[in-house]
């Protein structure tokens, strides 16, 4: 017999109770079905590291999450279902991480959310794997926001995890696609932070550059610890004697205002190929000194062509004072609000089943679908130049820095498609 | 540039680990809560510029910590001192928890925009093509200017005359009608508002958030321990040598793979071991003050100018 199926003898006095519990529970969801008809209430875990150096950030999307479960569930959006986000601070910890997910699942929340940092949505996913082989009944579903580790539609893929960003592979797709027609690249430097995403790309810009332009010189390839960098000036001096011309980054909160802002002091000329240089606080730090050389790869920005969600962007800026920018954030909130809606569940497994496949219109107007295979959103992608505001490619500028992004390239979700090793086992 | 960008960094950190080598030589008390004096002072400079401007903070931010240390010193330390060197140490220890929460309570746990002045942000000079900032050049002056005042006061005026004096005979220097307890608190102000100037200078240099202190606490005992406990020459020559081969390393590739290569011996991604083999200089440069701090420890465990002989 195997341990699972065990099932010691319950009490006389214990079998009491769970009946009248039971008993209870009937009469209240009996209430509850004549009264709400079917109004549906779905909690969001979203654990983040809302303190420590990654804090602003995390607190950041926090506001993203309220904002988009606010619009695009319950009353505002027309819906029965209600999205509401409970808010647990990981500290940016994998173990943090860990004993919150075990709080969030004894307290019945079945949909799990956290994006920044792949090491710890690594440990999150894998968690959850175990946690619903052991508990059936009882499953959670893993919205990933932001992590992007490819591994995760890949080799680690998961029925229960499904990612709204896009993975490092599609972005450096695009981002060495983009930059293969860039004949003024000679020398590019790739610096890092040393963890499973910093890894990742560092290996994918090497690998894809040297396909698309074998011309191009690697002079540098860098990798520095996570969050613990103060003094980026020595990185700078080593960047510029490396004689670079281009420094491609996936560094995202401070780690990617300290190297601007070294880079700006120390006047290094070259051009930047980001992902992140719309997060919080990052604009700032690019300012004017970084206009026409800082470019971003990202599946949104506020002064795209055709944009669904500006109402978004400006009721956001309205209402917290900061930028907009995690459209990931809304199309998770959307597609939990119909999954349940088609499931006419709350539970994990009928939501998931639903969300597989799943198809919408993006934040361009454009069509997405949430991948079954592999669990990645198929969307649109943009490469932005950090620009002087004004004119109609640049409507909405950053953080009151009279500059934001243009659109100078713009994929469709098609051309963003990157194959999956993914075998995905059954929902 | 790099020499110049290290020495920088290291009289930063020399301003920070001045008032903790300060405070232990001359009352024998190892202050836990030192850096965490460093972060109110880059707060309270954050905040004098958000009213007014960052001269202001400053002027008045190192007296504001001074003023936070001495009381600290006359209600807190004082009364644990006639207890002993642990309960003392326990109370720093404490102090700077209370101050972390505190200041994430004011001030929010997340980093707050302290700017480097205007007039500062610009080039001083350039070396080929990368320009030395202003500010940079600013850290460094008011660092050395503040080993001067400090050597000054020590060693010419009267109060450093009274204070040397408490320090080796203070029943004799009290019977001479000054106020040792009095001299004492002083001592732990000044060391305080050095941490609080070093915050003012720091804080906008790097970045202004609640884990500052965590992140800096440590590194200022490597110095103080390399340098050799309570000796300020020492202190000044670590903080100089830690700022150097932190940036230093990190502009160096240097790998096992590539001595082994040199050496003529083939190292692949399939070699045992490799992932340690490829590792960098310049990937491992944050852990060196450490390992630093463990070989001077067992080489001359008393540091480069202690005195201590036990």
């Amino acid at each position: 017999m195997l341990y699972r199926d065990y099932k010691p003898e319950v009490g006389k006095e214990a079998r009491l109770k769970f009946a009248v519990k039971a008993l209870a529970v009937g009469v209240v969801a009996g209430i509850a079905m004549v009264s709400g008809a079917s109004a549906q209430n779905v909690k969001i875990a979203f654990i983040e590291g809302l303190s420590g150096p990654f804090g602003g950030v995390g607190q950041n999307q926090l506001k993203h999450f309220q904002y988009a479960a606010e619009r695009f569930s319950g009353k505002n959006a027309n819906s029965s279902v209600t999205v509401e986000i409970v808010p647990l601070d990981s500290k940016g910890s994998p173990q943090e991480a860990l004993a919150l997910l075990k709080k969030a699942t004894d307290d019945g929340i079945r949909f799990v959310s956290q994006g920044n940092g792949s090491n710890v949505a690594g440990v999150l996913i894998d968690a959850i794997n175990k946690h619903n082989e052991r508990n059936p009944g009882k499953e959670v579903v893993f919205l990933n926001y932001a992590a992007i580790d490819p591994d995760f539609t890949n080799s680690k893929c998961s029925p229960w995890h499904f990612r709204f960003d896009a993975g490092v592979d599609m972005k450096i797709e695009g981002l060495t696609n983009y930059m293969k027609d860039q004949k003024d690249i000679k020398n590019v430097y790739v610096i890092g932070q040393n963890y499973s995403f910093g890894q990742q790309v560092s290996k994918f810009t090497a690998d894809m550059l040297a396909k698309k332009r074998p011309d191009i010189k690697i002079v540098g390839n860098e990798l520095h610890p996570l969050g613990q960098v103060k003094d980026f000036a020595p990185y700078v001096q080593k960047i510029m004697a490396a004689n670079a011309d281009t420094v491609v980054t996936g560094n995202w909160g401070p780690d990617l205002v300290l190297l601007i802002r070294a880079a700006n002091a120390a006047g290094f000329k070259g051009n930047f190929y980001t992902f992140y240089a719309g997060v919080i606080g990052t604009p700032t730090a690019i300012g004017a000194a970084g206009a026409d050389r800082v470019r971003m790869v990202s599946y949104w920005h506020p002064n795209t062509a055709q944009n669904e969600i500006e109402s978004v962007y400006t009721g956001f800026k309205q209402k917290f004072n900061e930028e907009f920018y995690t459209v990931a954030a809304v199309n998770a909130v959307r597609f939990l609000v119909a999954s349940v809606e088609k499931a006419k569940s709350t539970e994990a497994v009928p939501v998931a089943r639903a969300m597989a496949g799943m198809k919408m219109k993006g934040a361009s107007g454009e069509d997405i679908e949430m991948r079954a295979s592999d669990g990645a959103l198929q969307q649109a992608m943009y490469i932005a130049q950090w620009t002087k505001a004004g004119g109609k490619d640049v409507k909405f500028d950053q953080e009151g820095t009279g500059h934001g992004f243009k659109t100078v390239r713009y994929l469709m979700p098609q051309q963003n498609t990157m194959p999956t090793t993914c075998k995905m086992p059954k929902r | 540039m790099s020499v110049l960008n290290g020495v920088s960094y290291g009289l930063l950190l020399f301003m920070l680990s001045a008032g903790l080598t300060l405070i232990f030589s001359m009352m024998g008390v190892l202050n836990f809560a030192h850096a965490s004096f460093y972060m109110l002072g880059a707060y309270f400079a954050y905040q004098f510029s958000a009213w007014s401007n960052f001269w202001v903070g400053l002027l008045f931010a190192p007296i504001v910590v001074a003023l936070l240390g001495g009381l600290f010193e006359r209600f807190l330390l004082r009364k644990t001192h006639k207890f002993g060197h642990v309960p003392e140490l326990l109370v720093t220890f404490g102090l700077s928890f209370v101050i972390l929460e505190i200041v994430q309570l004011i001030w929010g746990r997340t980093s707050v925009d302290y700017p480097i002045p205007a007039a500062m942000s610009g080039s001083l000079f350039k070396v080929f093509d990368s320009t030395f900032q202003t500010y940079r050049g600013f850290m460094m002056l008011v660092a050395i200017l503040m080993l001067v005042a400090l050597y000054w006061v020590i060693k010419r005026t009267r109060i450093g005359l009274a204070i040397q004096a408490a320090l080796t005979h203070p029943e004799t220097t009290e019977a001479l009608g000054h106020n040792v307890p009095r001299v004492f608190a002083l001592v732990f102000a000044g060391g305080c508002a050095l941490a609080g100037l070093a915050g003012v200078i720091g804080g906008n240099a790097f970045i202004t958030e609640p884990g500052m202190a965590q992140s800096v606490g440590a590194i200022i005992f490597v110095v103080i321990v390399v340098g050799g406990m309570g000796s300020l020459a020492g202190a000044l020559i670590a903080s100089i040598l830690i700022g150097l081969l932190q940036t230093f390393a990190v502009g160096l590739d240097w790998s096992f793979a590539g001595a082994f290569t040199t050496l003529g011996l083939a190292v692949t991604p399939e070699t045992f071991g490799y992932p340690l083999w490829k590792l960098k200089l310049s990937q491992v440069a944050p852990i060196l003050p450490f390992l630093l701090l463990v070989v001077m420890l067992v080489v001359r465990p008393k540091g480069i100018m202690g005195t201590r002989d036990e």
